[in-house]
């Protein structure tokens, strides 16, 4: 089943410099259940196709629908939960308190707001720290935290914008391998923006490479890996393969220019 | 505790420069009163003497320097004389008197407070506005900053005399400059804190559909905690200089204002300076007071790491 779908999408900035050409012809298909993770150089429009998907930006061409309806209805619905680039938690509130946040906004009573707070919390491995204030946590911690605000909601889909992309490699691994257990747990449908490849491998059921100027879907790649994926599976010939495939599309990108 | 010792040095170093000020400031008019005392003054005359500066003076009559220190209508006053002075008025006296400095402190702070409150009040309900209004932006923000240019010494006693001809006397009009003193820095601090959260944050509450005011509640009000206290603590303490202010041109029979008046208008220089170190020290406990509360609140906030 469908879950998000693109057609012709067009989107073009006005800046003081001239227009920005951020998406061109995008055409695409995110069925449920699907990790789709897009990796791309810095301008090709991964985050601004994730954004156009959450109702933050609006094309100029093309339409958009999220569970079959418009982005904004969909934001509207909450149909999703967004992670940004930084875990961006209230410093004012316990870590409990920030993953109430939205729940507090969509009306939620009292005691379920307390019981999915748990949840999500044991869901991202930080049960225990709800009393904690942000600024105690490490980095890491932070940011899982933030995915737990987004999945306390219990929205179908997930929107990630290079969640882990300031956080060290190892800590970084770990994540990775914790975002596939909650994948498989939760089954929900995840759209992840990133510009490492070895992440978009490990991860994803299938990878959008894009390149910039104008920003376009140059490659899709269906992921032959199966879902259990220990962190080994990095030095394994499919995998190598896909990282290959990947790469290459990547240098055609640029190779364009 | 770490910061005890160099606030020690400036407070030592602006008393030594004050005591050794007040021999030349004072040596004039010693040396007249010696005059007439029959001591041996040098030179002779008043008239020969203005030729000379404080400090020649000084340094001819090295004898009358301790008289410098306890003359009874000093130019400069010292150190002590200011400190007896308002013991002598703080403590000695009941605060009922008409010469008790806590009298006058109290007539000058209710005032202040109320100005303070409104001037507080004020600035937080045009800062919302600005925010969240382009047309309060673009029309208050100019008359706001228009308003701090006038000189408040200026403004102050038309205040007043235009008040006091419609009836209108005592703490209010006081009050209402003390609040025009201190709406400004609430409401250039509240505009800085309400914006403060960036797009990322604005953004994540755009994804929960949250309306305006849950986002003003949940994130703007609470950014602003910080700017707003920074803001309070100057807003406090121009209040009590636009107290102050208001009470000197109009003849206001107390308050620290008035006394800095009278004691310039009867010859009594100390009754200046003690209502003058008074003020001072009113501003200083009403500035730590708010830093106290600010201390308490960002800790229960959470945010003292941050």
């Amino acid at each position: 089943m469908t879950v998000i779908s693109a057609q012709d999408l067009d989107l073009t900035f006005q800046t003081n410099d001239g227009p920005i050409h951020a998406l061109k012809d995008v055409n695409l298909e995110i069925n449920q259940g699907d990790f789709v993770s897009f990796i791309g150089p810095s301008g090709c429009g991964k985050t601004t196709f994730l954004r156009v998907m959450a109702d933050l930006e609006q094309p100029t061409g093309g339409t958009v629908t999220v569970n079959g309806v418009s982005p904004e209805e969909a934001r509207k619905a909450r149909a999703y939960g967004y992670v940004f680039q930084a875990a961006g938690l209230y410093p004012w509130r316990t870590i409990g308190g920030n993953i109430r946040l939205p729940l507090e906004i969509m009306g939620i009573s009292k005691a379920e707001q307390a019981d999915r707070v748990r949840r999500v919390l044991e869901l991202v491995d930080l049960a225990g720290f709800e009393r904690k204030f942000p600024w105690q946590l490490s980095g890491g911690m932070q940011q899982r935290a933030s995915i737990a605000r987004a999945l306390s909601f219990d929205a179908d889909i997930l929107l990630m914008d290079e969640p882990f992309g300031a956080l060290d490699e190892i800590v970084r691994d770990h994540l990775n391998e914790q975002l596939l257990k909650l994948w498989a747990r939760t089954e929900k449908t995840i759209a992840f923006v990133t510009h490492s490849i070895p992440e978009a491998v490990y991860l994803s059921t299938k990878i959008v490479v894009m390149s910039p100027r104008p920003g376009r879907i140059t490659d899709v790649i269906e992921s032959p890996l199966p879902k259990e994926r220990p962190l080994e599976i990095r030095e394994t010939p499919e995998f190598l393969a896909i990282a290959h495939r990947v790469r290459e599309g990547l240098r055609a990108g640029h190779q364009d220019e | 505790m770490k910061s005890v010792l160099p606030v020690l040095t400036v407070v030592g170093a602006v008393l030594l420069f004050w005591l050794i000020a007040v021999v030349p400031m004072n040596m004039h008019l010693v040396a007249d009163q010696a005059q007439r005392d029959g001591l041996s003054v040098s030179p002779q005359t008043p008239v020969e003497r203005q030729a000379f500066s404080g400090i020649g003076l000084s340094l001819r009559n090295l004898h009358l320097v301790p008289r410098t220190y306890d003359f009874v209508r000093p130019r400069l006053p010292a150190p002590q004389q200011v400190a007896e002075e308002m013991y002598a008025t703080i403590v000695q006296k009941k605060i009922t008197s008409k010469r008790s400095l806590v009298y006058h402190g109290w007539v000058t702070l209710a005032p202040t407070l109320l100005g303070f409150f409104i001037g507080t009040g004020l600035g937080i309900v045009l800062a919302v506005g600005i925010v969240y209004s382009r047309v309060m932006d673009r029309s208050v923000m100019p008359w706001a900053i228009v308003s701090q240019t006038i000189p408040i010494l200026a403004l102050a006693p038309m205040v007043i005399v235009v008040l006091g001809s419609m009836g209108i006397q005592g703490v209010f009009p006081k009050s209402l400059i003390a609040a025009y003193l201190s709406f400004f820095p609430v409401v250039v601090g509240m505009v800085k804190g309400l914006r403060a959260p960036d797009t990322m944050q604005l953004d994540l509450l755009r994804t929960y559909h949250a309306s305006n005011s849950q986002g003003f509640w949940a994130l703007r009000l609470p950014a602003s905690v910080p700017y707003l206290f920074a803001s309070l603590k100057i807003g406090i303490s121009a209040s009590l200089v636009g107290t102050i202010v208001a009470e000197l041109p109009t003849g206001a029979k107390a308050g620290f204002g008035a006394r800095m008046l009278v004691g310039d208008q009867y010859g009594q220089p100390l009754v200046s300076w003690a209502a003058l170190f008074a003020a001072a020290l009113t501003a200083a406990a009403l500035v730590g007071l708010f830093s106290l509360i600010e201390r308490i609140t960002l800790r229960r906030m959470g945010m003292q790491g941050a």
